[in-house]
């Protein structure tokens, strides 16, 4: 056996097994029949663009089966007509350029397949197919088969067709268009020459000025009209008020200007301001195409199950969407499948897995009579179930039905701009209305002049920009490092926080790994080698970990096996006989250990020792919960019994407060009870027991392993392999605010000196457009050069 | 001096035309995914190479499932 060989096809050790075919190792069997398909239609190119970017294809018995239903499939169907069939599928894996260039040539696997086109970012594959040649199953086994499962979920079901919102890139052509063109016209003027021509032709210019404005003015900075008076009705004054006044002033002032010959106007300081007001409203929309922050349940949730029907005494098995479950249904739940609503199992083996729904970190076995809870998944071969609810009703879903997922968020935060533009609109009103005062006794002419002047001139468009800019960009930078936020708010509520509180399995500790400990006599060389082959037989997530952690042995068949369902497995070798499984199974009745989660063994009818799973904690929690804890309350917050208490008291800081056997509605419960102290609180969880926490906290971030699965409504998605990291992120959040206050000091610098020229009344067309500029590109510069540098530290762990 | 009326009619229109053009881009969805394709355009190549190679071996693949 060959140890340092990996698999051609999807680059995984191939340290079991190594399967050579075509002069290349694969580390199963299913690698090595997606290369034949690819290799035998010519297709082998997809391994020349980058080294193994294939994935495991899975088993997939039965699980497209639903597609077959057409009140199903034309839910998902994006367009049908006579001979052509569109159909969007979200695909997890796409992650490499040999991922578009197979999937863009999927008619050459399958002829029927007219056209596919692959959205990377988003990771879909839009497929153009033949409906009465190959059926919308064949597709998706097809995918399924060269390893890009398609993730089909109720989410995919109950939503309407996605309507993409381009309006900002519209609103932003206009007036980038409008403004090169304002520009130019009045470019001339600028310079006051009194040529002959010029005279002439100003009157042309000024109009055709008027012209381009229009649209921005009207169509471009709606929504800064549509915000302020917001604003003004809430009775909160906004950034978007002094914003929309500026913009109304500078346009009934040119207008008037031209209209009765006084001057040039300032339709470019106009334009110019609108265009780079969006601009950094379009900076600040980063958007991660690939991730959902709006998740709830229905993504996670398959979109139909099999259901089983007793006709004439004959079973029979046919799909059923999953809302159209009614109590009493009789379900069929195949390995690795959802259970979509709580129900009693009738027969099979189950072993579920809740951690994602409770936070519970080992399986559980279930008898038939036991209930079920939705949300768990099966582990084993295939059960049956029967509903007693409907999926609404469920335990988990109805955790939805609380308020604070109806919550927006954006509109109760009141951002550092909106606070300081407070003040800022006072002062600029007082400003101007002393002007004019002054203005009206000695030269009442110039009066009207100056009071707009000062409302133009402090048009704050500097200090609109630095925010957007700033975070914005800070947003980029933790995205680089594998952070994901929903909006740039995030940046800032993330640097107001002084609680941080854990989920524990699947957060601090990794779903994938457990630490193992032997407590017991020691086991015989042909002791292990009989265990080993022992588990090699079982299915059971615990057998299948302790199987990977005992070293190898050779394999032998064994003389007889059984396997004891949720008790354990029983096996003989010639005289040898066996026993692994609960204590109990075993016939020890030593309580020691009761809550860890232990495998006993007996060999020959004598009691040997037992195997303690521990969880594994994530690399440098110790050290992110020690740095953390000088600054920030903590608390750990876990669904999972409180079986590792000591363990996480030995290695964390004495001042955590630890909280077990937490329902999702505790959580949440108590992160309220907090907030209620003026706590700002951030909420670190991964599944969807978290879900409620993380809603309501003021920063909910999801942990994930792989960011593309699913993970619950957030915040923030924080890729796990940068967890040990989290401090510094509140640390460059913090920096990027300080970053923003400084900057709004230059922007006020920026402001006096334009208040100088308006309020002595010497504001020229030339000035303002050459002040507006100026303010707010070095303003962008500014925040932009120093939460780079600042971001640097960040990228360089 | 008459000139200028016309230079201007078709600045302002070759302006307009352009205009034009991208609000239509990005009504076509032009710029909804601006990543993908700078990547298709690199397998034009073997795109040109791979159908002569398939025509002869095509009729005997189709025992896909």
């Amino acid at each position: 056996m060959t140890i340092a060989s990996t698999c051609y096809h999807c680059g995984n050790d191939c340290d079991k097994f190594v399967i050579d075919f075509d002069q290349k190792t694969f580390c199963c069997n299913g690698c090595k029949t997606v290369y034949d398909i690819f290799s035998s239609h010519d297709l082998s190119c997809y391994y020349d663009l980058q080294a193994a970017p294939g994935s495991i294809p899975k088993e997939i018995k039965g699980k497209f089966d639903y597609l077959n239903t057409s009140s199903i499939a034309q839910k998902l169907i994006e367009f049908c007509d006579k001979n052509t069939t569109i159909i969007t599928f979200y695909i997890p894996h796409i992650h490499c350029s040999s991922c578009i260039w197979i999937l863009e040539n999927l008619h050459k696997l399958q002829p029927h397949i007219t056209a596919s086109q692959v959205d990377f970012p988003k990771k879909i594959v839009r497929i153009t197919f033949n409906q009465h040649q190959i059926s919308l199953k064949e597709v998706a086994i097809l995918l399924t088969n060269i390893g890009y499962e398609p993730y089909i979920s109720l989410e995919d079901y109950t939503e309407g067709k996605k309507k993409i919102d381009r309006s900002l890139i519209y609103k932003l052509g206009i007036a980038g268009f409008a403004f090169g063109n304002v520009m130019f016209l009045s470019f001339p003027e600028y310079f006051e020459v009194s040529e002959y021509w010029l005279e002439k032709y100003k009157y042309l210019f000024r109009w055709l000025m008027f012209g381009f404005s229009l649209p921005v003015v009207l169509y471009a900075a709606k929504d800064y009209f549509i915000a302020a008076t917001k604003g003004l009705r809430t009775n909160i004054l906004n950034i978007d008020i002094p914003i929309a006044l500026g913009i109304i002033v500078l346009f009934l002032r040119s207008t008037s200007e031209i209209l009765f010959d006084w001057g040039t106007g300032f339709f470019d300081s106009l334009t110019g301001l609108v265009f780079f007001l969006l601009l950094g409203k379009f900076f600040q929309q980063k958007t991660y195409s690939f991730l959902s922050f709006e998740r709830d349940y229905t993504s996670y949730f398959p979109i139909a199950v099999t259901r089983i029907v007793f006709e004439n005494n004959k079973k029979r098995e046919d799909t059923i969407q999953i809302n159209a479950i009614k109590k009493g249904d009789r379900l069929l739940i195949r390995n690795e499948e959802l259970i979509p609503v709580d129900a009693i199992l009738i027969h099979g083996n189950a072993q579920i897995d809740y951690s994602f729904v409770t936070g519970e970190s080992e399986s559980v076995a279930k008898k038939s009579g036991d209930q079920l809870y939705a949300g768990g998944r099966q582990l084993y071969d295939a059960i049956e179930i029967e509903a007693i609810k409907s999926v609404e009703q469920s335990y988990l879903t109805q955790l939805w039905s609380n308020t604070i997922f109806d919550k927006d968020r954006s509109v109760t935060f009141t951002n550092l701009t909106d606070k300081i533009s407070k003040y800022f609109t006072i002062v600029i009103l007082c400003i101007a209305s002393i002007a004019t005062a002054f203005w009206i006794l000695m030269d009442p002419s110039k009066a009207m002049n100056v009071f707009t002047a000062v409302l133009i001139i402090a048009c704050p468009c500097a200090l609109a920009l630095a925010r957007p800019f700033a975070l914005g960009n800070m947003l980029r930078i933790f995205g680089k490092s594998k952070f994901y936020l929903k909006n740039i708010d995030v940046i800032e509520r993330l640097s107001t926080i002084n609680t941080v509180i854990f989920d524990k399995t699947g957060t601090i500790t990794t779903n994938k790994k457990n630490d193992v400990d032997y407590d017991g006599l020691a086991l015989t060389r042909a002791e292990e080698s009989l265990l080993k082959n022992t588990l090699r037989s079982s299915n059971h997530p615990l057998s299948r970990t302790l199987y990977e952690i005992l070293a190898e042995h050779e394999i032998i068949t064994l003389d007889q096996y059984q396997e004891h369902i949720g008790k354990g497995i029983e096996a003989k070798l010639k005289e040898n006989s066996i026993k692994v499984g609960s204590a109990k199974f075993i016939g020890n009745n030593d309580p020691k250990n009761e809550l860890n989660t232990t495998v006993h063994i007996s060999t020959n009818d004598s009691y040997k020792g037992h195997f303690i799973f521990h969880n594994h904690y994530r690399k440098g929690v110790k050290k992110l919960f020690k740095i953390l804890s000088e600054t920030y309350n903590l608390s750990i917050l876990s669904g999972d019994n409180s079986g590792e208490k000591k363990y996480l008291q030995q290695i964390l800081p004495k001042n955590i407060s630890l909280f077990f056997n937490q329902k999702p509605i505790d959580k949440l419960e108590y992160i309220k009870s907090i907030q209620k102290d003026q706590n700002k609180v951030m909420m670190v969880g991964d599944g969807l027991n978290d879900a409620g926490a993380l809603a309501q906290s003021d920063v909910g971030i999801a942990i994930s392993e792989n960011v593309t699965v699913f993970s619950p409504a957030c915040d923030g998605i924080l890729d796990a392999t940068r967890f040990e990291h989290l401090h510094t992120y509140i640390l460059a959040s913090k920096s990027t605010m300080k970053i923003i206050k400084s900057s709004f000091i230059l922007s006020f610098l920026y402001n006096l000196l334009g208040l100088y020229f308006a309020v002595t009344g010497q504001l020229s067309p030339i000035i303002a457009a050459i002040l507006m500029p100026l303010s707010s590109i070095s303003m962008v510069v500014y925040v932009t050069v120093l939460t780079n540098w600042k971001g640097r530290k960040i990228s360089l762990q | 001096m008459g000139v200028i009326y016309v230079l201007l009619t078709i600045s302002i229109i070759v302006a307009v035309i352009f205009f034009i053009a991208f609000i239509i881009s990005v009504k076509n969805g032009q710029y909804d995914d601006t990543y993908t394709p700078s990547i298709r355009m690199l397998f034009d190549d073997e795109l040109v190479k791979e159908p002569k190679e398939k025509s002869s071996s095509a009729p005997t693949n189709n025992n896909q499932s």
